[in-house]
């Protein structure tokens, strides 16, 4: 159980989405889950080992380290990739559902299940907009966490049982602020991705309500 | 979860590019990919605990290696990887779409449609002619983009392509200039010089791809004006189809592209 099932799952996502949707599934598995699982996990791997304070005062490195990295950023980041791949599970949900009716009713109740039409669109826009919220939980949270989007070479700690304030240094700071920036591009790629393929189906689907209701006029 | 997703996914593309393509996959898969994996993992691991500073003082290390590596070069050829492979994608999204549109064909029962089922279209290969020539052409152009410029800025970072041994620092909180000493560099230097050269190959590979797909783009233009000219009313596109097929080098394996082409 790793990161390969939320492979799989991006994989059976993008049968049943529109074409912005695949584009976003590659860019969140290649820009962001790839690059998470063969380099950032690494540059974050030992970042307690080698987060070092200007003192021998047994714990204090511990309870600065504790206090300026509540969460750690690969841990926040895991967690965002997991929240803002799991809404395309509704979509996935709704269409089982929909082909175990035609099953159970040995009959084609639907033009096409997989077809993003009626409840299957509430569902599908459902899921954009969870996606696109997530998203903006996490940076938000990023910042605020962090005072930004930087990391610094140095902390000051005044924590007990550090006797006095302590420099405390922190490893790799610019490559990890290297791929900080990195994540925050993808993120705000994925988002635009979002709002502009829910945009495009409120569009699409107004012009088709639009032409309906036109016909029936006419008729 | 690792390259091995990414072989599946560039696996699919091979079907359907050129045989200097399917040189270049072969080779990123086995001399960059592999090597990055098994080997020059293995020599950066290490880095940053034996990197080591003639000084007591907590934190001048980090801060020194800090300055040094701004970014690991393992993660650069990683980086390096993922948006070399990326144009690829661009190519497997245009056979899908193209595939898209032959299946609504042939659900609609089209007339024009030659295939006779469904597992015929999604089995098919397509040939890089028309709007496909044009996507696999810039694929590629992104490519040699992409690969020049994550090769200039590892010269620009590193100041050439050498580890050295020795480098000064007076950092602070360095107390003053301390030798700190880099572990393993003639392995990194090696390993370096050797992806650098695989980089150089796959640019030439590149290139030579671009400039083979160029030569066929005119080749054809000039057949056609020259058909054209001779039997203005006639279209013998059996003749050109066999001719295309006898062009292009028909690769045996079936692999099949899970996900996103599908």
């Amino acid at each position: 159980m790793s990161w390969g099932f939320l492979r799989d799952l991006l994989s059976g996502v993008n049968k049943y989405s529109t074409g912005i949707g695949r584009i976003w599934g590659a860019v969140v598995f290649m820009f962001r889950l790839l690059v998470y699982v063969v380099a950032a996990e690494n540059i974050w791997k030992y970042e307690h080992d080698e987060f070092e304070c200007s003192i021998k005062q047994p714990g204090c490195e511990n309870v600065c380290f504790d206090h300026f990295f509540p969460v750690s950023h690969v841990r926040l980041w895991a967690l965002q990739l997991i929240m803002v791949s799991t809404p395309s599970l509704l979509v996935v949900f709704h269409v089982a559902y929909r082909e175990n009716r035609e099953k159970h009713h040995n009959q084609k109740l639907y033009r096409n299940p997989r077809e993003i039409d009626g409840g299957l669109l509430c569902t599908y826009i459902i899921s954009l907009v969870l996606k696109t919220g997530f998203e903006i939980v996490f940076l938000v949270l990023f910042y605020k966490l962090y005072n930004g989007f930087k990391i610094p070479h140095l902390v000051k700690c005044d924590i007990r049982p550090c006797p006095s304030t302590v420099d405390c240094y922190i490893s790799k700071p610019t490559e990890k602020m290297i791929f900080l920036y990195f994540l925050v591009a993808t993120s705000c790629l994925c988002i635009i991705l979002n709002i502009s393929e829910l945009s495009y189906l409120i569009f699409k689907y107004s012009i088709k309500c639009y032409l309906k209701r036109y016909m029936k006029k006419q008729q | 979860m690792d390259w091995g997703a990414l072989h599946t996914i560039l696996g699919g593309v091979n079907k359907h590019s050129t045989s200097i393509g399917k040189i270049w996959l072969t080779v990123l898969f086995i001399f960059r990919i592999m090597i990055l994996v098994v080997a020059a993992e293995r020599v950066w691991g290490d880095e940053q605990d034996d990197f080591v500073c003639n000084t007591l003082q907590p934190g001048c290390k980090n801060v020194c290696y800090d300055h040094f590596f701004p970014i690991s070069h393992i993660r650069l050829w990683a980086l390096q990887l993922i948006f070399v492979s990326t144009p690829a994608l661009l190519v497997a999204m245009h056979v899908a779409y193209r595939r898209h549109e032959k299946k609504r064909q042939f659900r609609k029962g089209d007339k024009k449609c030659e295939y006779k089922d469904i597992e015929e279209i999604r089995s098919q290969r397509f040939h890089i002619e028309g709007s496909l020539w044009w996507t696999y052409t810039s694929s590629i152009f992104f490519r040699l983009i992409f690969e020049a410029v994550f090769m200039y800025a590892f010269y620009y970072m590193y100041d050439g392509y050498q580890m050295p041994r020795l480098m000064k620092c007076s950092a602070w909180p360095c107390p003053n200039t301390v030798d700190c000493f880099v572990s393993r560099p003639t392995e990194k230097t090696v390993f370096t010089i050797f992806m650098i050269a695989v980089s150089s190959i796959c640019i030439l590979l590149n290139v030579a791809e671009l400039c083979y797909l160029l030569t066929k783009f005119f080749l054809r233009r000039s057949k056609k004006a020259g058909n054209a000219k001779q039997q203005p009313n006639h279209e013998n596109k059996e003749e050109t189809k066999q001719n295309e097929m006898n062009e292009l080098i028909s690769d045996s394996c079936q692999n099949t592209v899970i996900g996103f082409t599908s």
